[in-house]
């Protein structure tokens, strides 16, 4: 089985959803982002589950903690998040559209007008 | 610290629990899952001491439940899945129950039916099954009792309560606070827990933490089957699977399929 027929957990579910945030520049670098408790009553979700996705974020410098004040958006941030989500992108959604694009017939100049027209 | 250990209960001959042996800690949100009838409504009044266990114990910190001992009783608060309110306002029963719990805290109480949107200042009598239910949520809340005990509180609600219900049992858990939340609707509640337990066939079919059976089996959506899985079905986009993990990759847990797994393995007898 290949991994993208798996459904995310949800910490990195949330994680993505933050991740969004960051590269559209709704978080800008060094801003202070929610508590683990606000995001996890803003998701409806359990507390711990937010403080695993910060925890995974922060690992991989894309917010960091200051002691006392609460998390912030890095300044490398965003460069950060982009380069995970295209390498996911990469990884696991295009050879899902791979697979559509050839099941359907499509040829290249079809998906080029309509990918970057 | 809640344990049972060898706990059984009939009804007359009917036997409803056997040999039920689980430990419920504190700062975790437990889901008490089950098929309707499987006894789950039973075992939260063995745990709060309602009915008296006719063999085995359950004790919360070290002391049996049926005693009825009142330091522990406001240690924890139960809402039956019947709840109906007695004919006075809602916040004249949140503070006469206030009275009996240490931490109740009526600020919270009402800044809850704020966010519930309930009229505290009507009698329950007056209140609608949604309304009530969330009335007594919010009383059950501010009471701040160390275990809470929640029977089907989904119930009832339509989809934005449920959804607020979420948001309030997340922004109210802390680490010396543990929800048992006990329902047949996983989809409701499955974001919160920490912790699983299903109860079926009159015992405890599994009781695990949603990390270690995230360590353990990988959840899938597969459109075609190839071998080594553990357990399918068929479902909308494919088949749902689970496997072993044995790679140590991360899925979501789909408790529903995971719940249909147990059960076969329950039927096959091993």
């Amino acid at each position: 089985m290949d991994y993208s027929s798996t459904h995310k957990p949800i910490y990195l579910q949330i994680a993505d959803k933050m991740s969004e945030r960051i590269l559209s520049g709704e978080w800008k670098p060094e801003e202070r982002i929610p508590s683990v408790r606000e995001m996890g009553v803003a998701m409806g979700v359990n507390p711990n589950t937010v403080a695993r996705t910060y925890e995974y974020m922060e690992q991989s410098g894309a917010i960091y903690n200051r002691r006392g004040i609460g998390f912030f958006v890095s300044p490398e941030g965003r460069k950060i998040v982009l380069k995970q989500m295209k390498e996911e992108f990469f990884a696991n959604e295009i050879p899902v559209i791979r697979k559509k694009v050839e099941m359907l017939g499509i040829t290249p100049e079809e998906m080029t007008v309509l990918l970057f027209r | 610290m809640i344990r049972t250990s060898g706990l059984s209960f009939n009804y007359g001959r009917e036997s409803v629990l056997e040999n039920i042996n689980l430990n419920i800690s504190e700062g975790r949100i437990y889901g008490l899952l089950g098929a309707n009838g499987a006894g789950k409504s039973t075992l939260l009044k063995l745990i709060t001491g309602l009915l008296k266990p006719k063999t085995g114990t359950v004790e919360i910190d070290n002391i049996p439940s049926f005693d009825r001992n009142p330091e522990i009783q406001k240690e924890f608060f139960y809402i039956p899945e019947d709840f109906t309110g007695p004919d006075i306002p809602v916040e004249r029963y949140a503070s006469a129950l206030g009275a009996f719990y240490p931490n109740f805290n009526k600020e919270q109480f009402h800044s809850l039916c704020r966010e519930m949107d309930v009229r505290c200042d009507k009698k329950f009598t007056k209140l609608s099954l949604g309304q009530h239910k969330k009335a007594i949520i919010a009383i059950a809340i501010s009471l701040n009792t160390r275990y809470l005990f929640l029977d089907e509180p989904t119930n009832g609600l339509d989809i934005p309560s449920k959804s607020e219900f979420r948001k309030i049992i997340s922004g109210n858990i802390s680490d010396d606070r543990s929800v048992i939340i006990s329902t047949h609707q996983v989809r409701d509640i499955e974001n919160l827990l920490d912790d699983i337990i299903i109860i079926d066939n009159r015992s405890v079919l599994l009781s695990s933490s949603m990390e270690e059976i995230q360590r353990k089996y990988l959840f899938g959506v597969e459109s075609s089957l190839d071998g080594g899985v553990l357990y399918s079905e068929e479902g909308l986009g494919g088949y749902m699977t689970i496997r072993e993990n044995t790679e140590g990759l991360e899925s979501k847990v789909n408790i529903e399929t995971l719940f249909n797994y147990y059960n076969t393995i329950r039927k096959r007898g091993y």
